[in-house]
């Protein structure tokens, strides 16, 4: 057989990548340069940051946390969506080992709880 | 020669035979690891286990006595399987191992038991009994292998204890170059063992003996007697025989335990052994052991000679050891029964032998380690059981009879005489001369030594006995000189026939002369030469050295031996290697430099790849996975298949 | 609705990964509910009890040939045999991991979150405990890579190269000393083996695209389907190849094989030792056992068409191993580099198509974990102030200081370099012979010579420890607790017995040597 059905990706891969370096090639050899303190700043939203963290653009680490925990949840519950969906097409079986996936969540669940995870301070 | 040797079963304690190998290994290896933390009972431990080693050994004796088949084979593991090369780690137990591992440690352990007090005012002693009890497992190994290379293990194992041993002392550069000396020289002899063995692969396809034995019929003329001239080399290395006997006597510079177990009484009989052991490819071959007879003979007499010449009393004693073994070779030579005849020899010298070593050893613990005999006389009186027991030795050494050397020698000395020509006449005499000589020099160094008037250095004000462990070994062994002769000599032969040819088919040939004569003879010699140097040394010697006649000078340089090693083949190798190393400085160092500072300048270069930084090293994988991905498709695509 | 078809599970067959897991998950419970002081002492016993079960069952399941958990999971010889290789070289890397006694409070650090460098890093340098969630993460880890060995098919794979990585990539980051490098090094390997595992996927998505033109069959990933397909697919093997490829450069990535060994040295520099030690052996053990079964199961129809292009991947290793170990002057780097010139010797054994091959390579790689193992133990233990000291210069005259140690090394390092007598010489003989066998010679003559560029790094080490006298500054060398000396040991007596009777091991990797297919 011939690989047809793939020239269309193909010609799609090749489309981007002539547009990244054509966007990015040309910006720098068309447009002015013109730096301000703003425009070197890390991107956010296009104004300047405000206030100015400490120590130069940290967030405490708090944040990440938060943010991984909400990751683990967040997958469960992915995984939980489509169980639930099709619960009747799955015996006792898929209970079992639904169970046994909630708990191994929840085993990660415990960790964090005890070792202080969720305390803010 | 085609026969099948019956092996019994390996019930009982002699499934464990490998326990005689591995419990002086054990203990070797605890007291090289522990370190300091053994000192205060290393040698007790060292002790024990050799003891235990002679009392599994005589247990495994008696078992293997009641058995109809007396030959028990042991196969450990795969040892080596590559190819059509298959070795076994495999034991075999059989009367001539058996008489073997008796006296390796029945020997051992009353030398060890000697050392115990003999080294305790030195601080190595217990790096000394763990060398002891590896050289006690190295030489069981050789004794008891069931195969050429487990014998060939167990060769290089004693090699290695023996050169760490002599030069125990290794402050002292004499007792460095001697372990080296030693070393280089059964290097030569280790290669012919070694190449032996490659020939025997070669051709035979196998190293296990009873197998190596049956093939040897199917072999040509030729390849026995180089197969055979390179076991020689190899027997001649180890047991100190012409041409390679010079390191024997410089050994002598380890402690004289040492001198006693290993350069006296077991290591040094190897190579009488391999030859015993080795006795159908020998016997196959009349010429060989035409040489085997020469090499001994000849050895015998050199001993003798340059034995006669010596003033250290060890020395004296060494030379002794290599004329001995000359007498020994010369049985193995003969072939027939006179190999049992050897091997009881053998064992007679290793209790009298031992007996005087330890004897020498403890006239130099009460004489503040002065070992000139010269400088010794009179000790009798101050040393009674010393001088006792170093009498049984000398007596037996010198075949009075009734004392083991008389039954142990003396049988030689007629199967010399059986041989079917006028060799007889050549070797029996060479011995008889032998046994004359032999009175002469051990009745100088007994005399010298223990009568006439002193002459101790005046530092030595009283000469002292040496505590009960050093003498109790003494005087076990001192009995073993006197009885051992007559037991060995009315069983071994016997005992002996149950190994592949050993015993059996005596020499059906007439003595040239008869018995009775021979008997008389060597007595007659014998006294003579004792007498003689009775008469000669009663009054004591110059403590200096005198001018001597040719003979005596020549003795004393041990016959130029060393001289024409250095002539033949030092000078030439010092020349050879100076070539050698300018090619090799020139040539080869040259391209491997060249190639060394080539890859060592690439990998500096390839080294700055390596930049730490994540972003290259992503490059550089992706360019690896590109690479890849091209050639999977060229491969595909068949420009590559 | 209509009831889903559910998979057959052996659970006896599946008992070592559960094992693992399961432990791992008790682990995590364990830094969660008992109390700090006791954790090092329940955490390394519940992780070495797991290993000892999962032992024990893979032992009872010896004779197990089959396939469970739908297509997923295959058990058969090699990857029982290679199940065993992995519980026992963990259980050694464990007992590194877990002695506290030649660093005061382990190889770890106390908290991770603490910022390199600083007077809260120092201070806990000094010796606070370090932290035990090393232990559920290692156990992770071999969890993992039972599995890895295991997967019958690429996604199952896929899975099981990232349950062993992540826990890696932590493990990494956690020495207690030299926080910015160990960090460094996490990050590194993190990305670089994300980026490996990009490569990995995207293959096998060409290769599920390559197995949907077999007729009467549907796609899959499994390794029967993948076979089939080599052989009965029309469609164009372009996409074969390249998934081919791109699975491949996945996986030598793991095995550190040229040009994807890059992140090797920094990384196995900066990890904790102990972890390095475990990646050395155990990552090796999974990541070869992968490509075999990968290249003998799946791929076997492609009629070894690959050989030379891996050949040269090969030939590329040993040379980049062998080249650059010889101007490392850090040991962890040397052993680093050496590892990858031993990737390229264990690559050899894989493109061995027979079955001597696969039992050579399998019986390299035990031999090579106990060495390896061996090696970093030692490298542990010579220490100054500051921790180990890893730099050559340091280890000049330790002969003189400690010669048992030093013997050790020596005796290790001998093994890597072949000589016969340990397991070096026999493993790369049970290698080299079945590719010449194989009308490989090219590769064996490649892996000969790059294997004698090779002793000069090792002996150069030998002289410099014996042949130098010992400096101002040649470190001691601690003498180790129980734990330690107790890897090292059965380290140095495996490397020893493997080169005096390999007969037995390599009769058990024989018998062991087929896959189900």
């Amino acid at each position: 057989m011939s690989l047809s059905p793939y020239a269309p990706i193909i010609g799609l891969f090749a489309l981007a990548a002539a547009f990244s370096l054509f966007s990015v090639g040309a910006a720098r050899f068309a447009g002015p340069h013109r730096y301000n303190k703003a425009k070197l700043e890390a991107y956010e939203c296009g104004i300047e940051p405000s206030p100015q963290p400490v120590g130069g653009g940290r967030f405490p680490i708090k944040f990440y946390l938060t943010a991984m925990l909400f990751i683990v949840f967040d997958i469960e519950i992915i995984f939980l969506y489509p169980w639930a969906v099709s619960f009747d097409a799955l015996p006792i079986f898929g209970f079992v080992e639904m169970v046994l996936f909630i708990v191994a969540v929840f085993v990660a669940y415990a960790y964090v709880w005890r070792r202080g995870g969720l305390d803010w301070d | 020669m085609e026969e099948t040797v019956h092996y019994a079963e390996a019930t009982g304690l002699l499934g464990s035979v490998w326990l005689l190998v591995a419990i002086p290994l054990v203990s070797a290896a605890v007291l090289l690891l522990l370190g300091r933390r053994a000192d205060r009972w290393g040698h007790w431990l060292g002790v024990a286990a050799i003891g235990a080693a002679f009392v599994l050994g005589l247990s495994s004796f008696f078992q293997l006595r009641g058995l109809e088949n007396k030959s028990v084979e042991l196969s450990l593991w795969d040892f080596i399987a590559v190819g059509d090369l298959r070795v076994d780690f495999g034991l075999l137990f059989d009367p001539l191992a058996a008489v073997f591992v008796l006296l390796i440690t029945g020997v051992g352990f009353l030398i060890h038991l000697y050392a115990v007090e003999y080294m305790a005012h030195d601080a190595g002693r217990r790096r000394f009994f763990a060398y002891f009890n590896l050289f006690v497992a190295a030489m069981l190994l050789l004794v008891l292998g069931n195969n050429y290379v487990m014998l060939y293990f167990g060769w290089e194992g004693v090699g290695l204890a023996s050169y760490l041993l002599i030069s125990f002392w290794y402050g002292r550069p004499s007792a460095a170059t001697a372990g080296k000396k030693a070393f280089l020289m059964n290097r030569v002899g280790d290669a012919g063992l070694a190449i032996g063995i490659f020939i025997m692969f070669a051709t035979l396809g196998t190293t296990q003996y009873d197998e190596v034995f049956n093939g040897v019929g199917a072999l040509t003329g030729a390849t026995v007697l180089v197969l055979g001239l390179l076991l020689l080399l190899g027997a001649a290395g180890k047991s100190g025989q012409f041409p390679l006997q010079a390191w024997l006597p410089d050994a002598m510079e380890g402690p004289t335990p040492v001198s006693a177990l290993i350069h006296a009484a077991t290591m040094v009989t190897a190579g009488v052994y391999l030859i015993a052991r080795s006795n159908p490819i020998f016997s196959a071959n009349s010429t060989l052991q035409l040489v085997v007879v020469s090499v001994g003979a000849l050895t015998l007499l050199m001993g003798c000679i340059i034995g006669a010449a010596k003033d250290d009393i060890k020395r004296v004693l060494a030379w002794s050891t290599v004329s001995q073994i000359g007498y020994m070779f010369l049985g193995v030579g003969l072939g027939g029964g006179a190999y049992a005849l050897a091997i009881v020899h053998l064992l007679a010298h290793g209790f009298f032998k031992a007996n005087m070593f330890l004897g020498a050893g403890s006239v130099m613990h009460g004489m503040k380690d002065q070992v000139d005999i010269r400088r010794f006389g009179g000790l009798s009186k101050h040393m009674k059981i010393t001088w006792l027991t170093f009498m049984m030795g000398w007596l037996a050494i010198i075949g009075m009879f009734p004392f083991s050397g008389f039954f142990s020698k003396e049988p030689i000395i007629v199967a010399a005489f059986e041989r079917e020509d006028w060799t007889a006449w050549l070797f029996g005499g060479a011995a008889l001369l032998g046994a004359g000589l032999t009175a002469f020099y051990m009745t100088r160094l007994f005399v010298l030594t223990f009568h006439g008037p002193k002459r101790w250095t005046e530092d030595i004000e009283h000469p002292h006995e040496s505590p009960a462990l050093m003498t109790i070994p003494l005087v076990l062994l001192a009995v073993g000189s006197v009885g051992a002769g007559f037991l060995l000599s009315t069983s071994v032969p016997d005992w002996l026939t149950a190994t592949a040819g050993l015993g059996g088919e005596h020499a059906e040939h007439e003595a040239v002369l008869s018995h009775a004569v021979i008997t008389v003879l060597s007595l007659l010699v014998t006294v003579l030469g004792a007498g003689l140097a009775w008469f000669l040394f009663r009054a004591g010697t110059a403590t200096a050295p005198q001018p001597a006649g040719v003979l005596v000078t020549a003795a004393r340089r041990n016959l130029y031996t060393d001289a024409v090693n250095e002539a033949v083949f030092e000078k030439p190798g010092i020349f050879l290697t100076r070539a050698l190393v300018y090619l090799d400085n020139r040539g080869v160092d040259g391209l491997v430099n060249g190639l060394a500072a080539a890859v060592g300048g690439g990998s500096g270069r390839l080294r700055r790849l390596q930049t730490g930084f994540v972003r290259s090293y992503a490059t550089s994988i992706l360019a690896g996975a590109l690479l890849v991905m091209a050639a999977f498709l060229a491969v595909q695509a068949g420009w590559l298949a | 609705m209509t009831e889903l078809k559910l998979p057959s599970l052996d659970y006896a067959a599946l008992a070592p990964i559960l094992i693992m897991l399961g432990a791992a998950l008790v682990g995590v419970l364990v830094e969660a509910f008992v109390p700090r002081r006791s954790r090092h002492v329940v955490q390394l016993t519940l992780a070495l009890l797991a290993v000892l079960a999962a032992l024990t069952m893979v032992v009872l399941n010896a004779d197990d040939r089959l396939i469970t958990a739908g297509q997923a999971i295959s058990v058969d010889g090699p990857t029982l045999f290679l199940q065993g290789a992995i519980l026992v070289l963990a259980a050694m890397a464990l007992l590194l991991i877990g002695d506290r006694s030649v660093e005061r409070g382990g190889a770890f650090v106390a908290q991770a979150a603490v910022t390199a460098e600083s007077a809260d890093d120092r201070r806990q340098a000094e010796g606070r405990n370090g932290l035990t969630e090393i232990y559920p993460l290692t156990t992770f880890a071999i969890g993992g890579m039972l599995i890895f060995v295991a997967a019958n098919d690429l996604l199952t794979m896929f899975i099981a190269l990232e349950v062993f990585s992540l826990p890696l990539y932590l493990l990494c980051a956690l020495a207690r000393r030299r926080r910015l490098l160990s960090q460094e090094a996490a990050m590194k390997y993190f990305l670089l083996g994300a980026y490996a595992s990009a490569f990995f996927l995207f293959g096998v998505a060409l290769i599920y695209g390559f197995t949907s033109g077999i007729p009467g069959r549907g796609a899959g990933v499994d390794f029967s389907t993948i076979n089939a397909a080599v052989t009965e697919s029309p469609t164009s093997p372009v996409l074969l190849f390249a998934g081919m490829a791109l699975l491949a450069i996945g996986l030598l990535f793991k095995a550190a094989a040229a040009p994807f060994h890059v992140w090797t040295p920094d990384v196995y520099q900066g990890a904790p030792t102990p972890v390095t030690g475990f990646m050395a052996a155990c990552t090796k053990v999974a990541a070869f056992g992968a490509l075999l079964r990968v290249f003998h199961v799946a791929f076997a129809g492609a009629a070894w068409d690959f050989t030379p292009v891996l050949g040269a991947v090969a030939v590329l290793t040993m040379l980049v191993g062998a080249v650059l170990a010889v101007t490392q002057t850090d040991i962890k780097r040397l052993l680093a580099y050496s590892s990858i010139a031993n990737a390229g010797y264990l690559l050899v054994g894989v493109l061995s198509p027979s079955r001597d091959g696969l039992s050579g390579t399998m019986f390299y790689l035990v031999a090579y974990g106990f060495s390896v193992l061996a090696a970093f133990a030692v490298v542990t233990l010579v220490r100054d102030a500051d921790g180990e000291a890893t730099h050559l210069s340091r280890w000049a005259g330790l002969g003189r200081r400690s010669p048992f140690y030093a013997g050790l090394f020596t005796f290790i390092l001998l093994a890597f370099a072949g000589i016969p007598l340990t397991s070096g010489f026999t493993s790369k003989f049970a290698i080299f012979g079945p590719a010449l066998d194989g009308g490989q010679a090219w590769l064996v003559i490649a892996g000969v010579l790059t294997s004698m560029v090779l002793a000069f790094p090792y002996l150069r080490v030998v002289v410099m420890m014996w042949l130098s006298e010992p400096g101002e500054s040649t470190p001691t060398v601690t003498v180790p607790g129980g734990l330690t000396s107790a890897a090292l040991m059965i380290g140095v007596l495996a490397t020893l017995v493997l080169g005096v009777a390999p007969a037995p091991l390599l009769d058990l990797a024989t018998g062991a040597a087929d896959f189900v297919r």
